[in-house]
């Protein structure tokens, strides 16, 4: 076994002109198809990023004034959630919702020594941090208990952090927000970016004792059951908003007082438009392939042409029929693969250099998958030997005599 | 020294031999019923002029054709239509070939190409390297070993090649046209180490249209049109021609 991989790099480093030829045919198709997938996977990489921050099954319920008069009432009549209206919901859909929270939104200038800023709050319930796909730092997040004792804990994101305390811990310090002391019981990272990680968090109920004494929520977030499909999740979102819609007695149609935002619905959307997507660069990333493969086929056509001789030779000299069909087999894949690899690390490092650049274009991260790569090599290495058998069992079966006088 | 033909024992035997080749619709009857015997130890010549049916019979006897008509029986095994496999395997076991063309592989050194019959008898590479040198030191190539034939002289080729035949050790060696591609001085030094192999015993069977080449072995066969003319030791064939 040893000594037919000798033969063949024998073969393919002493007869540089051919080799290079194969190889470049496969090293450029495998180039292109690499490019072209890493360029498509960092398109859908910075598209979903704008998707990531929240959970996937999300739906988000927001509120604001009627546009249409309805069983009595005039429009412009302002819809407000309030703490039972949180109870209801949990009550009437408790089987099909996985987490559930209420947000009210605040800006409040926060300092802590000489440092100050002013930052977006959300007083919210524990269910938040799953919603919200919060990473605890350090400490911990809001809880129950702090609802309950309506508590002047916060949770800050970490930078936050960072502005106000220069790099050294957060925790357990007293934050003075709007003249009001809370303490910090937990540090958070966000991948929805600054903006997120510059929000403050605090117990839903301290927000509604402090601001203003109140039961009002501004807005609920909620997730549907896992196990529901995509479909059964954008019918569930339907089926609350009917229902809320009748409760406070909104028209319908109307568009301004109920708004619900599904992301399941969104991201069946932005599913379908990648699988088409993927589906065109696949055909093409396809047709470069082939054209590789018509390559390799071509030159081994040719390399089993111009050996003849050789092989009349080894034939004569006693190799048997099968030695001829694997030495030019292996060669075929052997050449294959190696510059198979060569295109895909140039590709690779071509992704990788100009990976900053791309980034303006919105294309970030762009990389193949394994699996890709993979099933490219896959494709190569049994095209390669596909191109490689055909032309070599007709070697194998030149008669040695007609071989010999072959020049 | 071994002694010079064994009775009795047959090393090529053929009988009644015919072959054709198709030409178009036509068929080309190249050799017409052969009767040939070559005892071990022999150093024979096949001769004629082009289109005798010399290289048909020489391809026939080296298992690279298969014959149509009649019996050849090598070293007491009866060659029949064969398949790829089989044939490869009698060449290497039996035969050794020298080429007027040398066809010596262009892209591998002088000791790997004589080394090459030995990979396919399944020896390992070292043995291999050692056994390829003892063979060219037995051409006087030794220190040409590492050279690509495009470095050596023909008469050195046709060393490596005649190397590369004795390496197995095989029952007979073929040699078509050995020296056709190379001056008079260099033919007879190679026919030198031809006869030179002979007296150890080696059955040889050269092919060569040349009378001079012929005259350099024991036993000449004149073919014409694809018959035997004539099958005589050398003196007498010499006697003849004086005449």
């Amino acid at each position: 076994m040893f000594d037919i991989w000798r033969e063949i790099f024998q073969n393919v480093t002493k007869n540089k002109l051919r080799s290079i030829l194969t190889g470049v045919t496969v090293a450029f198709s495998i180039l292109l198809f690499t490019l072209l997938f890493g360029v498509v996977n960092g398109f859908k990489n910075s598209f979903m990023k704008n998707f990531k921050d929240d959970a996937s099954n999300a739906i988000f319920i927001h509120v604001g004034s009627t546009s249409k008069a309805y069983k009595g009432f005039q429009s412009g009549r302002r819809i407000r959630f309030e703490n039972k209206d949180y109870n209801y919901i949990k009550k009437q859909f408790g089987d099909d919702i996985e987490f559930i929270t209420g947000r009210v939104f605040r800006g409040e200038q926060i300092s802590y020594k000489g440092n100050k800023d002013r930052y977006s709050i959300r007083a919210v319930h524990p269910d938040h941090k799953f919603l919200e796909v919060t990473v605890m730092q350090t400490g911990r997040y809001i809880t129950n208990l702090d609802l309950k004792k309506r508590a002047k804990n916060i949770v800050i994101g970490r930078l936050v952090e960072k502005d106000l305390f220069e790099g050294r811990s957060a925790l357990g310090k007293q934050l003075n927000l709007g003249g009001i002391n809370f303490k910090v019981v937990g540090v958070f990272s966000d991948d929805g970016g600054e903006r997120e990680e510059r929000t403050v968090y605090m117990p839903i109920t301290t927000a509604q004792g402090i601001y203003g004494n109140n039961q009002y929520i501004d807005q609920f977030v909620l997730s549907s059951r896992k196990s529901m499909s995509v479909d059964e999740a954008i019918a569930f979102g339907k089926k609350i908003e009917n229902i809320l819609k009748a409760r406070f007695n909104i028209a319908p149609n109307d568009q301004s007082a109920l708004r619900m935002q599904n992301m399941s619905e969104t991201n069946k959307e932005v599913n379908s438009f990648f699988t088409i997507l993927t589906v065109f660069v696949f055909v093409i990333a396809f047709g470069t392939l082939i054209a590789g493969i018509i390559g390799v086929s071509n030159i081994m056509v040719y390399i089993v042409k111009e050996r003849t001789k050789e092989l009349g030779i080894r034939k004569a000299l006693g190799a048997p029929p099968s030695h001829i069909i694997s030495m030019v087999l292996y060669e075929s894949v052997f050449l294959t693969m190696i510059s198979g690899y060569i295109g895909l690390l140039l590709g690779g490092l071509i992704l990788d250099w100009s990976s900053e650049l791309l980034e303006d274009y919105g294309i970030l991260n762009p990389s193949v998958e394994t699996s890709q790569v993979v099933g490219a090599t896959l494709i190569l290495v049994v095209s390669g030997a596909v191109a490689g058998f055909l032309p070599a069992r007709r070697a194998a079966r030149i008669k040695p005599v007609v071989a010999l006088r072959a020049d | 020294m071994q002694n010079k033909p064994r009775d009795n024992i047959f090393m090529i035997k053929i009988e009644q031999l015919h072959k054709s080749y198709p030409i178009g619709k036509e068929s080309l009857h190249v050799l017409k019923g052969i009767n040939l015997e070559v005892k071990e130890g022999e150093f024979v010549s096949i001769m004629g002029s082009s289109g005798s049916g010399k290289s048909t019979m020489l391809n026939i006897i080296g298992l690279l054709d298969d014959h149509d008509k009649g019996k050849y029986t090598l070293d007491g095994e009866l060659i029949q239509s064969m398949d790829e496999v089989k044939g490869a395997k009698l060449r290497n076991k039996f035969l050794g070939f020298v080429f007027q063309s040398f066809n010596l592989i262009a892209y591998k050194n002088a000791w790997e190409n004589v080394a090459l019959p030995l990979y396919y008898k399944g020896v390992g590479r070292k043995e291999r390297k050692i056994k390829a040198m003892e063979y060219l030191d037995k051409v006087g190539l030794k220190p040409w070993a590492n050279h690509l034939p495009n470095e050596l002289s023909g008469g050195q080729k046709q060393r490596v090649a005649i190397a590369r035949a004795l390496v197995t050790e095989p029952k007979v060696i073929l040699a078509d046209e050995p020296t056709g591609a190379l001056d008079s001085e260099t033919s007879d030094s190679v026919m030198k180490l031809l006869r030179g192999i002979n007296d150890e015993g080696m059955t040889i069977v050269v092919i060569t249209h040349e009378h001079d080449i012929a005259e350099l072995t024991d036993r000449i066969v004149l073919l014409k049109d694809g018959q035997i003319l004539s099958d005589e030791h050398t003196s007498t064939y010499n006697n003849k021609i004086k005449k």
